[in-house]
Formats: C-alpha cells, sequence, structure tokens
C-alpha cells in the first residue's frame, strides 16, 4: 500500500529510562518532497522525534511509517533515510573523499561509479576541491558541506537535519540556510530539519512543527504559526507579541484594555474567556493630537479615534524599525514597532485593524486539581494538606473525593519556599500587558499557574499558598457536568 | 631586590638537580662502561662478547619474543574488556575500571609470590605458561587503560552516523571504532612491551630460575655471587635501551599523528 505520506508518525510516546517523557502522543505527516522545519526551546523533544525518524531510539508506544510501511523496528541502517549531525561527526581517520564514499563503499558500489558520485556530491555542496583534504584541517562550514555531501550520497528519501548550522557563526548561517533551501530545490528529496531558532525555521520550511515539552503544540505553514498562532506558547515563542487576556463579547467583537475591539474571528461563544496576540507591527502608532491615518492612506477614515492613549517608556533603533513601549494610560504595557521613532515621553495613540487580532482559546481558566476531602477543614490535594473553610467542607464527607479550583490571581507566591504548603520551581513566564502568567513546576511534576504583579526569574524557588476562601471544591461527578 | 623564591625558575633546582645526578649521570656511566674494559679503556670487546655468545643472543629473542607473546594476550583480553567498559553495557564501569585497577595497589613482587603460590595450590607446574600467566596478570591493566580511554573520549555520534549510512554492528567496529581506537592500542602495546621486556624478578620466581631472560643476563653481571662484570652488563643495557627507546619511539610516532588529527 502506497501512502500519501513520505513519513507518517502515529501517537508515538518516548519515556526514557529514568521514567521521563520525551514525546508524548506526537502525530505528524510529511509529504513527498516536503521541508518541514521541527521547532522548539531546548529539551521539548524535537532532537528524539528526529532520532526515532533516524531509527537511533525505539518509540516506547506509537509507530512511524515509511510510504505507508511500518518501520518502527527497523535498525537505523536499513532504513533509506540519512542524517546531517549538529557536530558533523566526520570520521576523523578518513580524509573528504573517504568520508562522502564512506556509504557507497559499504554497499559495494564499483570504483568508478563511486568516484563519479562523490564528486557530483562534492560538487553539490561546492567542496570539489577538497577531496584528500583532511577533515579537520576545515572550517565549520565546509565541515558541515562535507557532512551534507555523505548523508545525500546514499540518495536517501527523507534528509534528516539535527541543527546543522547550530554550532556556525551568524553569517555563515545565513548563507548555508540559503544553500539547504537551494539543495532541497535540486534534490526534490523530504527534509526534516530540527532547529531552535525560530527565524531559521521561518525561513527554510513549507511547515513548521512547533514542539513543548514532548508535545506538538501547532503544524503550518511559516505564516499560519506567525499569524495565527494556536496558544501563548507559540505566540510568544514566534517573533515578539503582545499576549492579553480578553473576553469574547460576541462572535466579531473582542474585549481587552478596557475597551472592546472589533475582530475578525468567530465561535468561541459570548463571554468567553480568551487570550489576544497582538504582534509589535501591527500597532499603528501616532501622536495622540494627530488624527490617525492608514498607512496606506486607506481604510483608517479621519473619523476613527484612537483605540488606546498612553505614553512612550522606551524607544530602541533595531536597524530598519523602532521598537517601543508604550504604557497606555489604564495600565497595559504594549510593544510596538514602527519606521518612525517617538521618544520616550511622547504621548501617542495606538490603533488596531481587525484582522491582526488574533484570538486564542484559553488552555485553562483556573487551576483544577483533584482532592480528597479530610477531617478537621482540610483537602489532600497534589500531595499536602490544605486548609479550607467550613463551608466548603460542610457539603463532604471525610474522605471523599472532590475537584479543588483556585484563580490563578489568588496563588500567594512565597520568596522562602518553607512557607509555602508546596514548593516548586518557576517553570515559564509569559507577559500579558499588565501582569505575569506564570507556570509553577512543583517537586512532584505538578503545573500550577499564577497571575502575579511581582517579578520572578525562570528557576526560582517559591513556596505556594492558596488561602482557604480561595479554593472551591466541586462533587466529582455531578456537580462537574452540571456546571458544563 | 626580588626575592629568589619568587621565580618559578628557582624550584626547578631541585629538580634538575634530581635529574642530573639519578637519570643523565647514571646514562652516562653506562655509557661509559659499556664502551671501555676494566682498565678504563675504548674498547668494543663488551658487544663483541655479547654477539659471540649465542646463548645469550637467544636470550634476548627469547626474551622479545615472550614479552611480545604477553603483548599480544593482553591486547586480546585487554581490548574486549575496555571495549565492554566503555560502551557502557554496564551501568556502573567505573567498578569495572576499579576491580581491573584494584590488583596495582599491591606491589608486584608480593602478587608474582602469590601467584606462585596459587600455582604450588592448584598442582600446576611452574614454567613457561606461569611465566606468560604472572605477566599477562600483571600488565593486563596497562593495556586496558589506554585502549579504555581512547574508546570512552570517541564521539558516539560517529557511530551513529556509521549506522545511519548503513554500516551493520560490525562494519561500525571495524571501519569507525578499531581504527579510531589504534592511538590508544599503541600505547597499550608500549607500555606492555617495555617492562616485559626487561622484567627479571617475575621470570625468576615463576620458573623457579629455570628460564633466563634479558633482565636477568643483565641483573647476574652486577655482582651476583661475586662475579662482577659491569662493562658486560653496561653493553646489555644499553642494547635493552635501545631497543625500548625504539619500541618508543614507535608510539611517539602515532601518538603526533593522534595530535595531527585532532
Amino acid at each position: 500500500m502506497k501512502s500519501d505520506y513520505i513519513i507518517e508518525v502515529n501517537h508515538v510516546f518516548k519515556q526514557f529510562e529514568d521514567g521521563q517523557y520525551a514525546l508524548r502522543d506526537v502525530s505528524l505527516k510529511v509529504k513527498k518532497g516536503e521541508f518541514v522545519t521541527i521547532l522548539g526551546p531546548s529539551g521539548c523533544g524535537k532532537t528524539t522525534l528526529l532520532r526515532c525518524i533516524a531509527g537511533f531510539q525505539v518509540a516506547s508506544e506509537g509507530d512511524i511509517l515509511l510510504n505507508g510501511e511500518d518501520m518502527t523496528d527497523l535498525p537505523a541502517n536499513k532504513r533509506p533515510v540519512n542524517t546531517v549531525f549538529q557536530k558533523y561527526a566526520l570520521f576523523p581517520h578518513l580524509n573528504v573523499f573517504d568520508n562522502v564514499a564512506f556509504g557507497l563503499k559499504l554497499r559495494g558500489v564499483e570504483k568508478e561509479e563511486m568516484v563519479r558520485r562523490v564528486r557530483k556530491s562534492l560538487k553539490m555542496v561546492s567542496m570539489s576541491d577538497y577531496e584528500y583534504r583532511h577533515v579537520d584541517s576545515l572550517s565549520g562550514g565546509q565541515q558541515q558541506r562535507v557532512a551534507i555531501a555523505r548523508a545525500i550520497i546514499n540518495e536517501p528519501e527523507v534528509l534528516l537535519l539535527d541543527e546543522p548550522l547550530s554550532a556556525l557563526d551568524r553569517k555563515m548561517r545565513a548563507d548555508m540556510q540559503l544553500e539547504l533551501r537551494e539543495m532541497h530545490k535540486k534534490l526534490g528529496i523530504t527534509f526534516i530539519y530540527v532547529t531552535h531558532d525560530q527565524e531559521e525555521a521561518l525561513t527554510l520550511s513549507d511547515r513548521v512543527v512547533i514542539m513543548r515539552e514532548g508535545r506538538i503544540q501547532q503544524i503550518g505553514s511559516p505564516t499560519d504559526v506567525y499569524n495565527e498562532p494556536q496558544n501563548c506558547f507559540v505566540a510568544n515563542f514566534i517573533g515578539e507579541s503582545n499576549i492579553l487576556d480578553a473576553m469574547m463579547v460576541r462572535d466579531e467583537l473582542v474585549h481587552f484594555c478596557d475597551r472592546d475591539f472589533a475582530c475578525v474571528d468567530k465561535g468561541f461563544g459570548e463571554q468567553t474567556e480568551v487570550d489576544v496576540v497582538i504582534r509589535p507591527e501591527d500597532w499603528y502608532i501616532g501622536r495622540v493630537e494627530n488624527v490617525p491615518q492608514d498607512k496606506k492612506g486607506g481604510e483608517m477614515t479621519k473619523s476613527t479615534p484612537w483605540q488606546l492613549i498612553g505614553e512612550v517608556q522606551t524607544c530602541i533603533f533595531k536597524g530598519v524599525h523602532y521598537e517601543m513601549t508604550v504604557m497606555t494610560d489604564n495600565g497595559y504595557e504594549m510593544v510596538v514597532q514602527d519606521y518612525q521613532q517617538f521618544v520616550p515621553g511622547t504621548k501617542v495613540g495606538l490603533l488596531v485593524k481587525p484582522e491582526d487580532i488574533q484570538v486564542m482559546k484559553k488552555e485553562r481558566l483556573c487551576n483544577e486539581e483533584e482532592a480528597t476531602v479530610l477531617p478537621g477543614n482540610q483537602v489532600e490535594m497534589l500531595g499536602e494538606k490544605w486548609d479550607i473553610t467550613e463551608r466548603a467542607s460542610e457539603r463532604f464527607e471525610a474522605g471523599e473525593k472532590a475537584r479543588a479550583e483556585f484563580d490563578f490571581n489568588r496563588v500567594n507566591l512565597q520568596d522562602d519556599e518553607e512557607d509555602g504548603v508546596l514548593s516548586g520551581e518557576v517553570h515559564f513566564i509569559l507577559y500579558k500587558g499588565n501582569h505575569y502568567h506564570l507556570t509553577i513546576r512543583t517537586d512532584d511534576g505538578d503545573d500550577i499557574y499564577v497571575d502575579t504583579n511581582d517579578i520572578w526569574d525562570v528557576g526560582d524557588r517559591v513556596g505556594i499558598r492558596v488561602a482557604p476562601s480561595w479554593i472551591r471544591l466541586y462533587k466529582t461527578n455531578i456537580e462537574a457536568e452540571a456546571k458544563k | 631586590m626580588k626575592n629568589v623564591l619568587h621565580h618559578r625558575r628557582t624550584w626547578a633546582w631541585p629538580y634538575l638537580l634530581f635529574l642530573v645526578l639519578l637519570v643523565v649521570l647514571p646514562l652516562c656511566l653506562i655509557g661509559i662502561y659499556a664502551f671501555t674494559d676494566m682498565d678504563g679503556e675504548f674498547t668494543l670487546k663488551n658487544f663483541v662478547m655479547f654477539f659471540n655468545k649465542s646463548e645469550a643472543v637467544n636470550t634476548l629473542i627469547y626474551s622479545i619474543a615472550i614479552a611480545m607473546i604477553t603483548t599480544i594476550i593482553c591486547l586480546l583480553l585487554g581490548y574486549p574488556a575496555a571495549y565492554i567498559m566503555a560502551m557502557k553495557s554496564f551501568r556502573t564501569p567505573e567498578v569495572m575500571a576499579l576491580l581491573f585497577i584494584l590488583p596495582m595497589w599491591i606491589n608486584f613482587l608480593l602478587r608474582t609470590i602469590a601467584t606462585v603460590e596459587l600455582f604450588h595450590m592448584l598442582n600446576l607446574p611452574l614454567g613457561e605458561g606461569a611465566l606468560l600467566f604472572g605477566m599477562t596478570y600483571d600488565f593486563l591493566p596497562f593495556m586496558i587503560y589506554p585502549i579504555y580511554n581512547t574508546l570512552q573520549k570517541m564521539d558516539l555520534s560517529l557511530i551513529e552516523a556509521a549506522r545511519d549510512l548503513g554500516a551493520n554492528r560490525f562494519q561500525v567496529f571495524t571501519k569507525v571504532i578499531l581504527p579510531l581506537s589504534v592511538p590508544g592500542i599503541y600505547s597499550g602495546i608500549v607500555m606492555v612491551f617495555m617492562p616485559t621486556v626487561s622484567t627479571f624478578a617475575i621470570s625468576e620466581l615463576l620458573t623457579l630460575n629455570k628460564i633466563t631472560l634479558f633482565g636477568s643476563l643483565i641483573q647476574r653481571s652486577f655482582g651476583e655471587g661475586g662475579i662482577t662484570m659491569w662493562n658486560y652488563g653496561a653493553a646489555l643495557s644499553l642494547l635493552m635501551l635501545i631497543i625500548i627507546g625504539a619500541t618508543s619511539f614507535f608510539g611517539n610516532q602515532d601518538e603526533a599523528s593522534e595530535n595531527m588529527v585532532r
């Protein structure tokens, strides 16, 4: 059975010996000839996924198909895929020619044919004059070219590239990116490329796969993932963005920064809490006394009032544009990019077009945990005992299971972890215009989400407290369903 | 005026003195003795005497042969051991490495005497077999260590690259791991061959003095049982120095090429 997809990854899990999951339910379909980039911060599982496809690691669950045929248990040397390694992995005891010829020699290709193909391969990466050079006498960029020549000589159906440019300097990286793009066109084979560099991912690929903590967050074309991020992580990771808490009033109308904005999104329901993303370059900025005009002299009529008014706090020159932070008069901080400079202290107005507001569903509205009610106005939750109010506990029998909820902004973080009921580490920080949204990972690996105005750093140890009156308890089944 | 103790060179003086008195001077003495007779006249008689005595020449050849056999046995036993440790087949390669090095904490003479007792206990005859066993036992760690070191430092992605290009496990070994561990093998060979070719105490104990090695020959020239043939002994020592020098030069050559590779 032939498949439309050259590579199919179906519900793959990878658990390491220490019990940690590197991949959780990863599914990905790659079309023949596509250039797919797997993008994510370090430790997100992107390299593990690539290694599972290459055959260096075996998925704990799920399967990987090539041309519709299962190759989950096929060893690396029998897979028609080749890899370009991060640190080149050239054989130091062989010269350039022998490195490139390695795969052909193993297959017993005839000498003449071998020489012809090695030359062709080296020509492809513009390394023709280096055949008999020792690999260690080459620069990083040249070594990576040889590594690419070595990987494509077997004419693999899929070329896997594991952060191949990360060891090169900036200028060299930009050159190699262009060349890789060219090479992909010329060879016509499928490229699966792993990187942590979002710019690289957007420049090179047909499709970008964004991963975080072993899970795929979004798959889409570079413009899709940039313009329509599906969650805060993607919006924050790709490009710069203003992410704000918002309320979908009704279809095509969203409320944030204390006012209503027209937007183009529908289907979120009425009065639904959402997140909105506005890219810094999508804000239209002007002196407050000037009447706003569209950059192209269209749509925004003279009668359009400023949507937000504020004062420029900082202004940095970024080469092509200026990047400014604007503090609005209702207390939101906004990052704005414009070709025009507005010096700090300038009173400015801001406008955004409906189509430039990206609305995203909130992943959660409050912290929800499983709890067991204990005698004496306490619950056991997240492995610790928490005080609750008598009013909350009186509806439950001791030992009864319950669902506990507490709001993000009701979690109290303590400098001294001893002062908390539970201790954890600041894991992820998201700035939301007027407050921070933190993810605190407890020592047991649970996540608690916190809204705070205090400044914390990733890695800070904190104690977690929640006042008894802010913990709400619900019957596990009936009430939960009634609520829905 | 600056305190002389602040100069780093000042601190090198004691070591220089040590080197001159205990290395350079004895070497010069060996040289002088080897080319002179009892009266201090220049002569090549000592070397002529050695090459005319077929018994002595045979001892040299036999010693070299024994050293080579020991080296080969050590290599055959040591390489797999080093490989297993380096390839992390064991959860704790450190423990295994420690176990290999543990016997070296004990003086080698004691270990040799213990080996003799072991052979007595098992009713095994002492002789050439016992000698090879004893020397292998004594020098095996010197073979394992350098090989283990090179293998451990090897970039694992090279193995993956070879697999990726279509090499099966055997080909990965012959085409990548083995060629890359050659520097370790050379060091191991030199480190085992050099001490075994000049050994004498081990051979005397394990063969009940039945087998004479070149080391013993030298030792006997220096006044054992009243015979003093210092000039002859010095000539033999010089010959051995040349042999050892040649092997270590061989090894150095390789290290040089290894440095070029890195």
